[in-house]
């Protein structure tokens, strides 16, 4: 009973939270519902038994993702009015391919449930003497490690695609540079002159 | 109690929710990005609750891939979207015409 609660709290909440992100006119309020939506699916998650899931959930979309959202929407210097243009016109049209969707996946759910496809054996059952994190763990780093790196190399290559993206070089900024510092050379520093008696030294 | 029909009702609401976002905020190309993440979180609770039905952590595993994913889809499209206002002055999407193509 407690669980159904729970579970019927967590959905209305991501639902509703969700359409705010969609519907909320400030970009800002927009992280702020995807902030709430994420933590109750972690909530939904953590209803279906899939604890690493759900703190992954936390940790990475609430942590890192919603905060970059949040760090650019606020970077950015925009005219958030002018983007809501269009915003009506575009309503029918959206509705429409979201109700064929939404349709559409009515009629997967019911044709699942019909009991149609026999689905293959359980490529990694569930140990019930262990705990979730353990299981995941010992999955992850055997049977799926090439997976696992692989991963590693995508987040690799977004974090030096994102840096290689925005980084730039400004001028006007009298930076250290190491190695202009270490080629110099003596010769092409100083100059010896012999100056006559009262003649002086031009510099 | 709870089966993953009620599981897939969510998501599918979810999902659906996503994609409505990515045709009503057309210009916005910020919250057409947070509509995406919405799309991969349907695709996750989908993941994690057929995992939890069938007792297979296959699912669980994908799911985590799909997080990872997210994350750098979410970094490079935010990093995109910095230097795109950087030369333009604007984000809005439906003039990003610059390449003609």
């Amino acid at each position: 009973m407690i669980q159904l609660i729970a579970f019927y709290l967590f959905a209305t909440i991501v639902i509703a939270s969700a359409a705010m992100v969609i519907f909320a006119r400030n970009p800002v309020h927009s992280v702020m519902w995807l902030i709430l939506a994420f933590f109750n699916a972690a909530g939904l998650m953590l209803l279906a038994g899939a604890e690493f899931i759900a703190m992954l959930l936390v940790i990475v979309y609430v942590g890192a993702v919603a905060v970059l959202f949040l760090f650019v929407v606020m970077m950015l210097d925009i005219d958030f009015a002018e983007l809501r243009a269009g915003f009506v016109r575009y309503l029918p049209l959206g509705g429409l391919v979201a109700i064929i969707l939404a349709a559409e996946l009515v009629f997967a759910v019911g044709a699942w449930s019909a009991g149609g496809v026999d689905l293959a054996a359980r490529a990694a059952p569930v140990v019930s003497d262990k705990s979730n994190i353990q299981q995941i763990g010992e999955l992850l780093y055997t049977k799926y490690i090439f997976l696992f790196e692989a991963a590693g190399i995508v987040l690799l290559v977004a974090m030096i695609g994102a840096i290689v993206l925005t980084h730039r070089k400004r001028g006007g900024v009298r930076a250290q540079n190491i190695s202009q510092q270490v080629r110099r050379r003596p010769q092409d520093a100083t100059r010896l002159v012999d100056p006559g008696t009262g003649q002086g030294v031009e510099l | 109690m709870i089966s993953v029909g009620h599981y897939l009702a969510v998501s599918a609401v979810l999902f659906t929710l996503g994609v409505l976002g990515i045709f009503i905020n057309r210009k916005n190309i910020i919250v057409i990005l947070m509509a995406i993440e919405l799309i991969l979180l349907a695709v996750n609770i989908n993941l994690v609750a057929f995992s939890a039905a069938l007792g297979d952590l296959v699912g669980q595993v994908f799911s985590m891939f799909v997080l990872t994913v997210a994350a750098g889809e979410a970094a490079i499209g935010l990093a995109i979207l910095v230097i795109y206002f950087r030369g333009r002055g604007t984000i809005a999407v439906d003039d990003a015409n610059r390449m003609k193509g």
